[in-house]
């Protein structure tokens, strides 16, 4: 089969691959362009995992397909660290002990940063909302919660 | 039909580790020719953060900075047998494993120091910054990265040790059957609180309290994060996760997260938990191992909470509101 040109960028840089038909971002961005911040979990859309934001929306990179994406400007876990320092997010999950077996915690961040771009100050209830499609096995996500009110408070102190 | 509450409690003695056979853990240190450690393990690190408490653990003992210390869990091939990460003995077991390899290695380090500074070796300290000093003498001293290349370069020792830990393998007495299957007990007590909807038979955590009594803990951050997220999966043991709804038989079992159900962020009980420290005797700097206790005391307090509620004891895992809506109509039968 004829292999499909896709063009996008990744993090801040341009990205084109011949791809498959039917290849979906995770895919493309895992095993194309080796960018593995964004996990495979269930591979069905009922994880997190594989969350990445494209053109600003948070979306389930195992549910996307590759094609579609064509002049998208997607955002993973891997592009946040600017120069070597760490973004709010992660920042806050390290000093919040947000994370242990570390499989969930790159969806958890997209998910929270696509929170934090629309919704600066959340309330407890957004940030919960704004989880609520990501599965965290080990930490009884208590910690991921304070993680992005923390954050959040530290982005608006910035901002201030 | 009413929504009714009840409160339970539970208590718990943990054992860390097993003993089907002796339960070993072994582990191997060595220095690098700029002195910093190795310690080489096949203990594996599943996110619980064996790695750091091994680096603590060797750190602590060799009388360095952690940062000096790597650990290396590659492969269960080549590295010193361990029985396995589980049964809440990585930290007591391994733990110990380390501290026996990093006293052999240190005195290896403080003899190659000992011949570097002319002194004798019993009379040499750490200051636990990478130096090693005369006692009494402080101005007499040599780092630890000179005493590693001295070691490699000119004295041709290698400043390293063997850790072997075992639990020997225990055997009932004939008489009374009793025999020592596990070591090091931790304990936790729950107290919950819950609401039971009587006519949908669902059950929510209000509140869980948990006190657990864990040893020393060596990471208090990582044991409390250790203890928030087992208390969550405690609840969801209690009354949400299963394999197995009518077990044997498998129809209707869970096949993917869609159909495995564990409480998501928006259903947390209000958590809190204290820590007791009683360090143990035969534990690593006086760890326990509080691994998979964490999860365990939830459980009964939460069954005990439902019949405090409702007056049906439900002993079946989980406790779903088709269990409780069955058991409140035997109940009305009766």
């Amino acid at each position: 089969m004829a292999k499909i040109p896709v063009q996008f960028t990744l993090n801040g840089s341009e990205k084109a691959e011949f791809i498959d038909s039917g290849t979906t971002l995770l895919q493309a961005l895992r095993d194309k362009i080796g960018d593995t911040s964004p996990k495979g979990g269930c591979h069905q859309g009922t994880c997190g995992a594989c969350s990445v934001i494209i053109d600003g929306e948070l979306r389930l990179s195992c549910l996307t397909l590759a094609e579609t994406c064509n002049g998208a400007t997607i955002t993973t876990t891997s592009g946040l660290a600017e120069g070597g320092v760490l973004h709010p997010l992660q920042r806050a999950f390290l000093d919040t002990f947000a994370t242990q077996c570390g499989f969930c915690t790159p969806g958890m961040i997209m998910a929270a940063k696509a929170l934090l771009d629309h919704t600066p100050n959340p309330s407890r209830d957004e940030v919960v909302e704004a989880l609520s499609g990501n599965i965290c096995r080990c930490t009884g996500y208590e910690p991921i919660i304070q993680a992005v009110l923390t954050a959040a408070r530290a982005n608006s102190q910035n901002a201030a | 039909m009413a929504i009714r509450r009840g409160r339970g409690v539970a208590a718990i003695n943990y054992p860390t580790g097993m003993n089907l056979g002796g339960d070993p853990t072994q582990a191997l240190v060595h220095s690098t020719p700029t002195g910093n450690f190795m310690v080489t393990l096949s203990s594996v690190d599943l996110g619980q953060g064996m790695k750091q408490i091994m680096a603590q653990i060797c750190a602590e003992t060799i009388g360095v900075p952690t940062d000096r210390v790597v650990v290396d869990t590659a492969d269960t091939d080549t590295g010193p047998h361990c029985m396995g990460t589980f049964a809440s003995r990585g930290t007591h077991r391994a733990g110990n494993a380390v501290i026996q390899a990093a006293r052999e290695a240190r005195q290896v380090m403080l003899e190659v120091a000992a011949e570097e500074l002319e002194v004798n070796a019993s009379d040499l300290e750490t200051d636990g910054q990478g130096n090693i000093l005369v006692k009494g003498a402080p101005q007499k001293s040599i780092s630890i990265f000179d005493v590693a290349l001295s070691a490699h370069f000119k004295r041709g020792r290698s400043i390293s040790g063997r850790g072997m830990f075992l639990i020997p393998r225990s055997y009932p007495e004939k008489e009374t059957g009793a025999m020592k299957p596990s070591t090091c007990y931790a304990h936790a007590c729950t107290v919950a609180e819950v609401e039971v909807d009587d006519e949908t038979g669902e059950v929510t955590v209000l509140t869980v309290k948990n006190v657990f009594e864990i040893g020393r803990a060596l990471n208090p951050k990582m044991v409390e994060q250790q203890l928030v997220g087992g208390s969550w999966m405690g609840i969801s043991h209690a009354l949400y996760e299963t394999t197995e709804p009518y077990y044997p038989n498998r129809d209707h079992g869970g096949t993917d997260f869609n159909q495995y159900l564990m409480p998501g962020p928006g259903d947390l009980a209000e958590t809190e938990i204290i820590v007791l420290e009683r360090p143990s005797a035969d534990g690593p700097y006086g760890a326990k191992g509080p691994g998979e206790m964490c999860a365990n005391p939830q459980i009964p307090a939460v069954a005990n909470a439902v019949f405090d509620a409702v007056g049906v004891r439900i002993d079946t895992l989980p406790i779903t509101p088709e269990r409780v809506l069955r058991a409140l109509k035997a109940q009305a039968a009766n």
